[in-house]
């Protein structure tokens, strides 16, 4: 029997999940729930290209996403593009911005990344929250339908909005899966783990330190912005709190939690985190008190993550 | 032309001369040592014409270009590669996913086909992963490919630095103490590589504390003690030098003073 590559196998497992789950569901809820995992799991994919491969930290991811998501709002009113387009230039506009902040921080040796986007994305949020005229400030302000799942009715596919959802995240994230699984195995992502295990080797192998970090801010920073996106036009309607800086923190969580070496792992980390405060409702008023925890044991008991660690154990086993 | 040419390097830390005003050239095929007593200043010396240090004076010029303090990423291009006393191997890759990085400058092409899968990208990965399995094999470590560096025995490890080191074809490559913590199988057989890549055209300066392997191997022996060359020659020559051996055995003076 041919052996499965380990891309073809994350990504049928990942598919096979979005296809299967629907039928557990006890309530068209849970499709909400769905989208709402692989909305974060598509984020926290990019987290995975920063941090995973590449060994970068950065604390202000949600920055990018709330571009993303105002750009959903901002641009089809007063631009007049459709909302489909505004995904594309908020995209557009969040590696740019990756770019000119990450250009002169990447240069820097050690945790100056972490610093710099700590304060992009307060930034970001401070912006979002007192520009009312622009934002709406800290109450929100209402996103335009996509209106693809009218066109799919008219096409004779008649889903509801929950399930349009469901399953358009679920084709994004399988997207964005399989781009970060093709970086890995690539000459760029090598690049990139190469410098994540030895800077110095990699500058004597030729690998331009700082412009292959650069790649990897960027190329996240879209992923980002792309979730954004999503959670905004999904909601038709976006507040500042998608740029917070807990939302940050809780994407690096999900990515850390799951395996931020693996793209499925860190993408079962965004489901378990966001299925937490769905089950428990307590979960909300203690978030930061969990998220740290979670950060600590993780970091203690399995450094590589929660699926990496437990997939070594069971073929550990199998041997 | 030189191929590379160090002249009148040197660097000080906090007011102390680590390295003062050293000069020598080293020609294609080459073999040339760097020997010296413990804190002579052969790494320092190695890290500075590498680009890790900055010089403080001198120049370096590679095929009649300067590239003095020049980033290593930038000499790796020139033809410029090397090694390090202390092992630098990516833990976190396969063997051959070691060995495929060397081959970094002949794979990297735009990020968007990598990203993409496209058959560009497929063609740039699956050539250099040809190339670093012949690699490994050379040095001996085809059956090795698939186990994860860090599992590697420390010989292992440093053929496999050295594997990595070829892949970009250098023109020079700078090895510093390549047989260090090796058992003296493992030495025979790094001393046989070295050989078997300078026959082949390309220079090599080395750093070593096995004289034994120095000797037989070295065309010329460059001698630094307290940061300054002290000798230069044949390896005949050089083992003969007063000088050389005063260093390596202390004076009479310093004699008298221990006693």
């Amino acid at each position: 029997m041919p052996r499965l590559s380990a891309k073809s196998a994350t990504l049928l497992v990942l598919a096979a999940l979005i296809a299967v789950t629907p039928f557990f569901f006890p309530s068209g809820y849970y499709y909400r729930v769905g989208a709402l995992i692989f909305v974060n799991g598509l984020a926290v994919t990019g987290i995975v290209i920063l941090t995973g491969y590449a060994g970068q930290i950065s604390l202000g991811h949600a920055g990018f996403a709330g571009i993303g998501g105002y750009a959903c709002a901002l641009a089809p009113t007063h631009l007049g593009l459709h909302p489909s387009l505004a995904v594309v230039l908020g995209a557009v506009i969040s590696g740019v911005l990756a770019y000119l902040v990450g250009r002169p921080i990447l240069r820097l040796k050690g945790y100056y990344l972490a610093v710099a986007t700590l304060g992009f994305g307060i930034l970001v949020a401070m912006v979002l929250n007192n520009e009312r005229q622009l934002t709406g400030g800290p109450d929100g302000i209402a996103v335009p339908e996509l209106g693809l799942r009218g066109l799919l009715k008219d096409w004779g596919l008649d889903l509801t909005n929950g399930q349009f959802w469901y399953f358009f995240c679920g084709i994004v994230l399988l997207i964005g899966a399989w781009i970060a699984l093709n970086l890995y195995q690539s000459p760029s992502g090598r690049a990139l783990r190469a410098l994540h295990g030895s800077e110095i080797a990699a500058g004597t192998v030729g690998i331009d330190v700082a412009r292959v970090k650069l790649q990897a801010f960027v190329i996240s920073a879209v992923y980002a912005s792309v979730a954004g996106s999503l959670v905004a036009l999904q909601n038709k309607f976006i507040t500042p709190d998608v740029a917070g800086f807990m939302h940050s923190i809780e994407m690096v969580t999900m990515a850390v939690l799951g395996g931020a070496g693996s793209v499925l792992g860190a993408i079962f980390g965004a489901g378990i985190l966001t299925l937490l405060p769905q089950v428990l409702t307590v979960f909300a008023e203690y978030e930061q008190l969990v998220l740290g925890l979670v950060m600590m044991l993780v970091m203690i008991f399995l450094r590589e993550g929660l699926l990496p660690s437990v997939l070594r154990k069971l073929r550990g086993r199998g041997e | 032309m030189t191929l590379l040419s160090v002249e009148g390097l040197g660097i000080s830390f906090g007011g102390i001369k680590a390295v003062h005003d050293v000069s020598f050239k080293v020609e294609p095929g080459e073999i040339v040592s760097v020997i010296g007593p413990n804190g002579a200043g052969k790494t320092t010396l190695f890290n500075m014409i590498s680009g890790v240090y900055q010089p403080g004076s001198g120049r370096v010029v590679l095929e009649g270009e300067d590239v003095t303090g020049m980033a290593p990423f930038r000499l790796a291009s020139r033809g410029m590669s090397r090694t390090f006393q202390n092992l630098q191997i990516f833990q976190n890759m396969t063997v051959l996913e070691n060995a495929i990085s060397g081959f970094h400058l002949q794979e990297r092409g735009p990020v968007l086909a990598d990203l993409l899968h496209l058959p560009s990208s497929r063609r740039r990965a699956r050539a250099a992963e040809a190339g670093a399995r012949e690699l490994l094999a050379r040095v001996g470590l085809e059956r090795a490919a698939d186990r994860e560096a860090g599992n590697l025995s420390y010989g292992s490890l440093k053929r496999l630095e050295i594997a990595r080191a070829l892949a970009m074809r250098p023109k020079v490559l700078l090895l510093d103490e390549p047989a260090a913590g090796c058992n003296a199988v493992e030495t025979e057989e790094i001393d046989h590589l070295i050989a078997e890549v300078a026959a082949s055209g390309t220079a090599i300066l080395l750093v070593e504390h096995d004289m034994k392997m120095v000797m037989r191997i070295s065309s010329h022996i460059v001698v630094l003690d307290h940061g300054e060359k002290i000798a230069e020659g044949a390896p005949a020559e050089v083992s003969r030098n007063p000088a050389v051996i005063a260093a390596y055995l202390g004076t009479e003076e310093g004699a008298d003073a221990d006693g």
